[in-house]
């Protein structure tokens, strides 16, 4: 592909450090592969591949080379590099996570040093300790531990600030509070030649908080990472075409719906938009997570990222910036980070509650002490124990943690979430509902039979079919397309749900869709083969077309593997009875209905939850949506603009049915996970709480439980993690 | 007790070691790329040239 590098892959290099994403990495031998190809290269002084965010960083002896060497050597190996520069958003949480770092080592360190101090003092309280080494040993504990305390505690004393400053009241409140209050006592403790000192308990406690902060936002980081390195995929800069026909380079913000750009060879696409004139073979594998390039000719629509092959294009654009496929997939992602699933939104709704409790509750437990006649020191020294105790941190990170775990899990995944309470739902699902044609079918271009239709009407209908949005319609359309080049769609169509569309052309009614809807006999379907019919009717005159399906790759595997996971399955299909029995009997599925009206499936949908079934329904997006909605939840398959577009909670790129079943495995075992979380919590809480308020409780074991039990929390939502990284059955595999 | 003047400070002194060559590791992005690291020690075509 060297001859297809053209101008715009010789990056100007104004530094000598550079940061590339690399596509196409399947396997951990990609790191070798790449760094010992780049090694060779006199060009570069440096090639490092990070395997965790799939960036490469290189650096060159010399400034002004071009970038054309890497870019050949690595698509030699089948590798593509994209120039790629850190967003704020993911540059501000690598630093935020960089600073929690480096808190939790000077917490780490002091609490190490202040607690073999301790163990001194605790060992000679129990023999004979002079009074002055104790004293010593205590002033040296308050030296290491307040400036580190100091240092350690700013995450939480300035969300503490930030809260109280909102009035409000978080986590934050109490642990700070809790901090401070046990240092100042030990302070005090240590001033009056006491036994006993706490610098201990509010260094442990900072450093196991860290430590659960830390391993949540180690786990966002890398789900934004991803997120960044699609973002990194639109080309910055177009070239289009003047009215004069001339060219001019522009950046992609500067390009406009309707403006036509050029794209050279090799180039990735700054718009969406149509091909008008070329053909050319595209990567999409970012849409489709396909690693085929795929031909597109005129009247096709290619997106923002795709990067073209040998030929070259001219491009209408449509959508520009923000209203790209590619920026809204990528927004998608970004959301999921802080869409709140059920469970968060109860853990938020605790945690608000229970913030005031735990002040309360310590303020009252001191002031019982004092009633009971303990001395106020006493008092306060328990008091402080219950306010670190209570702090329900662990339940406020039992489901977030989980959250984004398992939503980073389906990204991967190519799995896209646009509901918050996706996983407690899917998890439920005990019945799964196929619709047929697009979902488990795909419609074959090659067995399309237009039964006499002439060729000057199978452009009427290939124009009236790409209003639509079916899947059998769009590709009448596109097989039409690729024998007489780019059409346009005919204007003013209106749709009939779940029959088919109509217009007039040239006075004359036009109607495509299903037989009846266009009051023709339906041809003989050849027996055992899954054939699909549609019709047209061009004012009096009306002909049937059929066209062959195939079965998605892994719809076999798919279909027997969500059986063995317990799972009922049923095809509800609107097309005939003929067509959807071959299909059914090829999955063995023994529940299915054909010549279903939307409406029918509704009541199918609604009866099934009746009996109280979980229904999931995988179903196409755009033509099904009335059934999407009916069922429990629903996935939808998708490509290209669907993905924004379809009406399901979630929405899969790429041609393999296998990620249902996935889906629903880490979703499972998200669930399972939120409520193991929920109850380590409540357990921990229910035990701790009297056992603190009845004075059994020092500070230190009260730091150490209550620390103790939001890491333990926090490990073991990143339990969900590897089941979801482990469990990636056929669909990677295969790939690689 | 003398022996604390000169056992205390060495004890700290050598957490604060152990404290520094950590934030220098963490400042030159040693744990950028954990998953590659892993890897990347399993490469021994460094020695194929010795």
């Amino acid at each position: 592909m060297g001859a297809a590098m053209s101008d715009s892959h010789t990056v100007p290099l104004t530094d000598l450090r550079r940061e590339w994403v690399i596509e196409g990495i399947r396997s951990p031998q990609a790191q070798k592969d790449i760094e010992h190809a780049l090694a060779a290269l006199p060009e570069l002084r440096y090639a490092r591949l990070n395997l965790t965010n799939r960036r490469l960083t290189t650096e060159w002896t010399k400034k002004g080379q071009s970038a054309a060497v890497l870019m050949a050597a690595l698509d030699a190996l089948g590798y593509r590099a994209v120039p790629f520069t850190q967003n704020e958003a993911e540059a501000l949480q690598a630093a935020r996570t960089q600073w929690l770092l480096r808190c939790l080592a000077v917490a780490g360190f002091a609490a190490m040093n202040v607690m073999l101090l301790s163990v001194s003092v605790w060992s000679g309280n129990a023999t004979e300790i002079a009074p002055e080494t104790r004293d010593l040993f205590h002033w040296l504990s308050a030296l290491i531990a307040l400036p580190a305390a100091g240092f350690a505690g700013q995450p939480f004393f300035y969300a503490a600030i930030a809260a109280l400053r909102e009035r409000e009241m978080t986590m934050d409140v109490p642990i700070s509070l809790g901090v401070l209050l046990a240092l100042g006592m030990s302070v005090y403790e240590t001033a009056v030649h006491a036994h006993h000192a706490y610098f201990d308990s509010a260094l442990m406690l900072l450093f196991f908080l860290l430590l659960g902060r830390v391993l949540d936002h180690v786990m966002r980081l890398r789900t934004r990472a991803l997120a960044a390195n699609l973002a990194a995929l639109r080309a910055p800069f177009a070239h289009r075409l003047k009215a004069d026909g001339s060219l001019e380079e522009v950046p992609a913000d500067a390009l406009q719906s309707g403006d036509v750009m050029l794209v050279a060879a090799g180039e990735r696409l700054a718009a969406d938009g149509t091909v008008i004139e070329g053909r050319s073979d595209m990567d999409d594998s970012f849409l489709t997570g396909e690693s085929m390039r795929r031909m597109v000719s005129p009247g096709d629509s290619v997106f923002a990222g795709m990067m073209n092959g040998a030929g070259q294009l001219r491009i209408k654009v449509a959508q520009t910036g923000a209203r790209t496929v590619l920026a809204e997939i990528e927004d998608l992602m970004e959301k999921a980070l802080h869409v709140r699933s059920r469970y968060v939104q109860i853990a938020d709704r605790i945690a608000r509650i229970y913030a005031p409790i735990v002040h309360v509750t310590a303020a009252l437990t001191a002031l019982g002490w004092i009633l009971a006649g303990a001395s106020l020191h006493d008092a306060i020294i328990i008091a402080i124990a219950v306010l670190i105790i209570t702090c329900p941190c662990a339940l406020a990170l039992a489901a977030p943690a989980v959250q984004v775990v398992v939503s980073g899990g389906l990204f991967r995944n190519g799995l896209l979430m646009r509901a918050g309470d996706v996983i407690e739902r899917m998890a439920d699902v005990d019945y799964v509902v196929f619709d047929k044609t697009g979902t488990l079918t795909v419609p074959d271009p090659a067995g399309l039979d237009f039964a006499g239709l002439p060729p000057d009407m199978r452009i009427i209908a290939a124009r009236l079919a790409m209003a639509s949005r079916h899947p059998l319609a769009r590709a009448l359309g596109a097989a039409v397309q690729a024998q007489n080049g780019a059409l346009s769609p005919l204007a003013n169509v209106t749709e009939v749900t779940g029959q088919g569309v109509e217009a007039f052309y040239e006075k004359t009614l036009v109607r495509l869709g299903s037989p009846a809807f266009c009051q023709v006999e339906m041809g003989p379907a050849p027996m055992g083969q899954a054939v699909s019919h549609l019709a047209f009717r061009f004012g009096e005159q009306a002909w049937c077309i059929s066209m062959t399906q195939t079965l998605r790759i892994d719809a076999v595997k798919t279909v027997a593997e969500l059986k063995a996971m317990g799972l009922e399955v049923m095809i509800l299909s609107g097309d005939h009875q003929e067509a959807v029995r071959p299909v059914a009997e090829q999955l063995s599925i023994k529940t299915w209905q054909g010549g279903l009206s939307p409406a029918d499936k509704l009541t199918q949908l609604q009866k099934l939850r009746a009996e109280g079934h979980t229904v999931l329904m995988v179903g196409d997006g755009l033509n099904d949506a009335p059934a999407l909605a009916a069922a429990s939840v629903s996935i939808s398959p998708a490509s290209g603009a669907d993905v924004t577009q379809a009406a399901a909670d979630l929405v899969f790129m790429g041609e393999r049915l296998g990620v249902v079943p996935l889906a629903l495995r880490l979703c499972r075992k998200g669930r399972r996970v939120m409520v193991e979380n929920f109850l380590l919590a409540l357990v921990y809480n229910l035990l701790a709480v009297p056992l603190a308020m009845a004075g059994w409780v020092t500070p230190l074991i009260a730091a150490a439980a209550m620390s103790g039990s939001s890491v333990l929390v926090a490990l073991n939502a990143l339990r969900a993690r590897h089941i979801a990284a482990g469990g990636l059955p056929e669909t990677k595999r295969e790939q690689s | 007790m003398s022996v604390l003047l000169y056992l205390v400070p060495t004890a700290l002194g050598l957490g604060l070691l152990g404290l520094f060559a950590f934030m220098w590791s963490l400042k030159t992005g040693q744990y950028d790329d954990l998953e590659g690291a892993a890897h990347r020690i399993l490469d021994d075509d460094d020695l194929r040239g010795t």
